[in-house]
């Protein structure tokens, strides 16, 4: 297979509507920026999903990487003090 | 010792219905069997358009025109994102087209059946799109997350499909008598390749086992298949057609309908390539691949071009 | 005679019928998925418009007629699209290079419309700017890309530009029943638009690196209903199901 013709990774991020953040929908191979942006409109937004698309090279994005395996399965909740439950309110108080 | 430990626990916690990522480690087999999976799920989508696109330039009505290009283009869509979640296990769509290209890797036999008439479009929509949605319903659930995401897009934008196919079916049975007759040929040559799609029985299924153990598969080929047959048979009768099958019957006892044999040798067959169409799809698939690389190679050169002129740009 | 509304609904019609029917024969044999999906994108616009042109020719036709009826069980002498629509697909770069030629011109005609006096063709015009915008820049930058690619992609555009070039002068031709819509403001003026047409064109030719063929010998007919020899397999294609079952319903 030659490598001339393979279009490189793009990552595809859309913005479903306003007030809401970019989320990434997937990915999809362009030979540069432009072609990436449209193929991400047509690939991605065909039901009107979307009203903002970023596209990025995959290249380009660095990805945080478990460098102990032993971390790897292990649930982040030992950090209990930070989920709202760790903390006791009575119910008298209302929603807070 | 510690790859047996980590096997364990990859399998506890595949167990607790917690989802696998790109960057996690996970067993070799695992990442095979889900690239081997994937990639052929995407290539199933990408020969899939054929027989239906074989349709468009002659589809009946306007309406039925652009409802069957918008389905066939999301079948390359579905393609799309399946080759997308392959590539998070670090395969290469450009290797895995290749794989498709050569004849090497499977896709779905199905579409090595010639559609013949307008009504096979209708057959195609209502059971084959019927059959892989029971299939990709389950995989929504899958284990691995990129895969289980494609699948829940995809099952978004296929509830579409079936009710297009269905739809067909439906005017041609209450059409003309020469219509039905049309719906009823294309249910006669639908129905078992259909039945097929869900692949070889429990017992003879060699992979099944170790995916239902990982989480990749929810359900066993039987249990779909029986699933998809409880499902349809009312929906045949609604139509007023009557499915192929002389030992069709249902069972009060178990609440489902028995169904008589299915002749595996035929699918065998269709699976080594001696289909009625293998030849064709692969030939297309090739084609477009082969007439298309002048395209691909242009786009990367201007590409090249235009950012070494930025960077002459920027120099100045 | 057909009133002048009416043939020129037709001929607006007909033009994004058989271009809708002509691009979607690339659906599943696109050079990469990705364009695969852009391309048919592309087609279901053009089938879209043709749609809602069709029922409008059929409103005011009256009598029975529907797009259906229209677009299956007309002949080929009446169908007034230009030839260049017509003419086979090529390989992608005469598509792209149709498409582009053909799409800069739509562009500036629908643009146009969007003044039309005509309610109903504002109408559309205005629901079918946008789209059209976007395929008149999709095929610009494809012939800016393939013309300024590789050598061969080069050769390729260069190749479809000389061989669509005599079909470009059917796009500005009137006839006495445009004009008179001209007139009364309902059809836009195809001087104007020949204008915006040519500088548009010089500019995206150049940055493509090709040259602008000269103006030779122009191939006409479409309008009157004298098409190539392409058109009747598209329309055998087209039309045969509906015309073997008449009285079928689907």
């Amino acid at each position: 297979m030659s490598d001339t013709d393979n279009w490189k990774i793009w990552e595809v991020f859309v913005r479903s509507k306003n007030g809401l953040s970019h989320k990434h929908v997937g990915s999809l191979h362009a030979p540069d920026a432009e072609v990436a942006l449209k193929n991400a409109r047509d690939v991605y937004t065909r039901r009107s999903e979307g009203n903002s698309v970023w596209v990025v090279p995959s290249e380009a994005i660095t990805a945080s990487a478990p460098e102990d395996k032993e971390a790897l399965f292990t649930p982040a909740d030992d950090k209990v003090y930070r989920h709202p439950t760790f903390y006791e309110i009575p119910d008298d108080v209302g929603h807070i | 010792m510690e790859t047996i430990n980590f096997e364990e626990r990859f399998q506890e916690y595949v167990h607790s219905e917690q989802k696998v990522e790109p960057k996690h480690w996970m067993p070799e087999p695992y990442r095979k069997t889900l690239i081997r999976q994937i990639s052929q799920h995407a290539h199933s989508e990408v020969v899939g358009m054929l027989p239906e696109a074989n349709w468009i330039s002659r589809a009946p009505s306007l309406r039925r025109k652009v409802a069957l290009l918008a389905k066939v283009q999301d079948e390359a869509g579905h393609g799309l994102y399946l080759y997308s979640a392959a590539e998070t296990l670090g395969a290469d769509r450009a290797d895995l087209v290749g794989d498709l290209l050569s004849g090497k890797a499977k896709y779905s036999s199905i579409f090595n059946y010639p559609t013949r008439s307008w009504a096979d479009i209708g057959a195609i929509g209502w059971l084959v799109d019927g059959a892989a949605i029971a299939n990709q319903v389950m995989l929504c659930r899958t284990s691995y997350g990129p895969y289980a995401r494609a699948m829940v897009r995809i099952c978004k934008e296929e509830s579409f499909h079936q009710r297009q196919g269905y739809e067909i079916m439906l005017a041609l049975c209450k059409g003309t008598k020469e219509q039905k007759e049309m719906a009823q040929d294309a249910l006669n040559r639908w129905w078992w390749p259909s039945l097929m799609m869900f692949g070889p029985t429990d017992k003879e299924s060699t992979n099944s086992a170790q995916s239902m153990n990982w989480k990749i598969k929810r359900k066993s080929n039987d249990e779909l298949r029986q699933e998809f047959i409880d499902k349809t048979v009312p929906q045949a009768e609604f139509l007023g057609l009557t499915i192929p099958d002389e030992q069709l019957e249902w069972d009060e006892k178990t609440g489902h309908y028995r169904f008589g044999p299915i002749d595996w040798e035929e699918f065998y067959h269709v699976l080594k390539g001696n289909g009625p169409c293998n030849k064709e799809r692969l030939e297309a698939r090739n084609k477009a691949h082969d007439d298309g690389r002048w395209v691909r190679e242009a786009a990367n050169a201007f590409a090249k071009k235009t950012q070494e002129r930025k960077g002459e740009h920027s120099a100045a | 005679m057909e009133n002048p509304l009416l043939s020129y609904t037709l001929f607006l019609a007909d033009n994004s019928l058989i271009t809708g029917q002509r691009l979607s024969e690339w659906c599943g044999h696109g050079p990469i998925l990705e364009q695969d999906i852009a391309l048919s994108n592309i087609a279901l616009d053009h089938l879209g418009q043709a749609r809602m042109l069709l029922q409008y020719a059929a409103e005011q036709k009256g009598e029975g007629w529907t797009e259906d009826r229209l677009a299956y069980f007309r002949d080929e002498k009446n169908f007034r699209n230009l030839l260049m629509t017509e003419l086979p697909k090529g390989d992608w770069g005469y598509t792209v290079m149709r498409a582009f030629l053909y799409d800069t011109y739509h562009f500036y005609e629908m643009t146009s419309l969007l003044q039309s006096k005509d309610k109903q063709l504002r109408a559309i015009a205005q629901k079918a700017i946008k789209e059209i915008r976007y395929h008149a820049q999709w095929s610009a930058e494809w012939v800016i890309r393939l013309g300024d690619g590789t050598e061969e992609s080069h050769q390729r555009i260069k190749r479809s530009l000389v061989e669509l070039w005599p079909f470009t002068g059917e796009f500005f031709e009137t006839d006495e029943a445009a004009s008179g819509l001209n007139a009364n403001g309902i059809a836009p003026s195809y001087t104007h638009i020949r204008t915006q047409w040519n500088a548009k064109v010089e500019e995206v030719l150049a940055l493509a690196t090709l040259e602008r063929p000269a103006d030779g010998w122009m191939q006409s007919g479409g309008r009157k209903g004298a098409h190539t020899e392409h058109m009747g397999y598209l329309l055998a294609e087209m039309q045969h199901i509906p015309r073997s079952y008449p009285d079928a319903q689907w």
